[in-house]
């Protein structure tokens, strides 16, 4: 599957929903530093791999799929469901590189300088992520070959039963 | 400054994400570093290095309770299609078991 980028997605979303957005992010941002300064950094930092944001944009997937929908006359709420579902799929995949990026943070900070070490851990989240989605992607394409076999399989053996038992029956 | 910052970084991520097809793909910047990012380096600039270091080795534990969240709604949404907004919220409950469970391991562990 090919990875697109489309610009015209900028003009379906509101100017609220980058307000909303915005704010959530700031929000999460400003708790996760509070709950550090009260309860330690232990603490603090698992604020930090917090899914705020997600649920926010779940639920303006949700909105943009089933307005598509009802465009064409249809409901899409089953179709909002699945295309929130697989966007769930990469963001599991997203925060096995956010572990990554964390330990590299964890591992490199106290003796290297800040930029470096945040342009480094960046980078490798984003080679994580893409090479985990790559994976993803050819688990499930052998999955579904697997699954075709398998019936085609399950096909052509009650076909060969058939006769037998009409033979066994005579 | 913090809420500008964690703002700023969480949106600009969140259209990076709007713009990407197809959808999983365009999932992956649902977990990207966009709080860890806004917030590190205000940290280092105010606690220092070590202090931002500890933050950092418990957002491993974060980012593996985020791993499940995200799992557990995808699968909840994919088979049972159940609606978005009630399973994305209360499956937050399976990242405060994750993490807060491993952090009172680690605490009964560690003395």
């Amino acid at each position: 599957m090919k990875i697109k980028f489309n610009m015209s997605r900028l003009g379906e979303s509101r100017w609220y929903e980058y307000v909303v957005r915005f704010i959530f992010g700031g929000c999460i941002t400003a708790v996760a530093g509070l709950i550090a300064k009260h309860y330690g950094p232990v603490v603090g930092g698992l604020f930090l791999a917090f899914p705020a944001i997600f649920p926010a944009t779940a639920t303006l997937i949700e909105k943009h799929e089933k307005e598509k929908k009802k465009e064409q006359g249809k409901d899409g709420t089953i179709r909002a469901r699945m295309a929130v579902g697989l966007d769930a799929i990469g963001t599991s995949i997203g925060a096995i590189a956010l572990a990554v990026f964390a330990i590299i943070i964890w591992r490199e900070l106290p003796h290297s300088s800040l930029p470096a070490v945040l342009i480094s851990a960046m980078l490798v989240w984003m080679v994580t992520a893409w090479m985990g989605w790559m994976l993803w992607q050819v688990l499930r394409r052998r999955g579904r070959v697997l699954r075709q076999k398998q019936s085609k399989q399950a096909c052509r053996s009650s076909l060969h039963i058939g006769p037998s038992t009409d033979r066994r029956m005579q | 400054m913090r809420v500008v910052a964690g703002g700023i970084v969480v949106s600009l991520f969140a259209i990076l994400g709007d713009l990407l097809k197809p959808k999983t793909f365009a999932g992956l910047f649902g977990a990207a570093p966009s709080v860890a990012l806004a917030t590190l380096v205000l940290t280092v600039m105010k606690e220092g290095k070590e202090y931002a270091s500890l933050e950092a080795r418990s957002m491993i534990v974060g980012a593996i309770a985020f791993f499940l969240y995200a799992l557990v709604v995808s699968q909840l949404l994919l088979r049972k299609k159940w609606p978005v907004l009630p399973v994305t919220t209360f499956s937050i409950a399976v990242w405060f078991i994750c993490s807060f469970g491993v952090y009172y391991a680690a605490m009964e562990l560690g003395g």
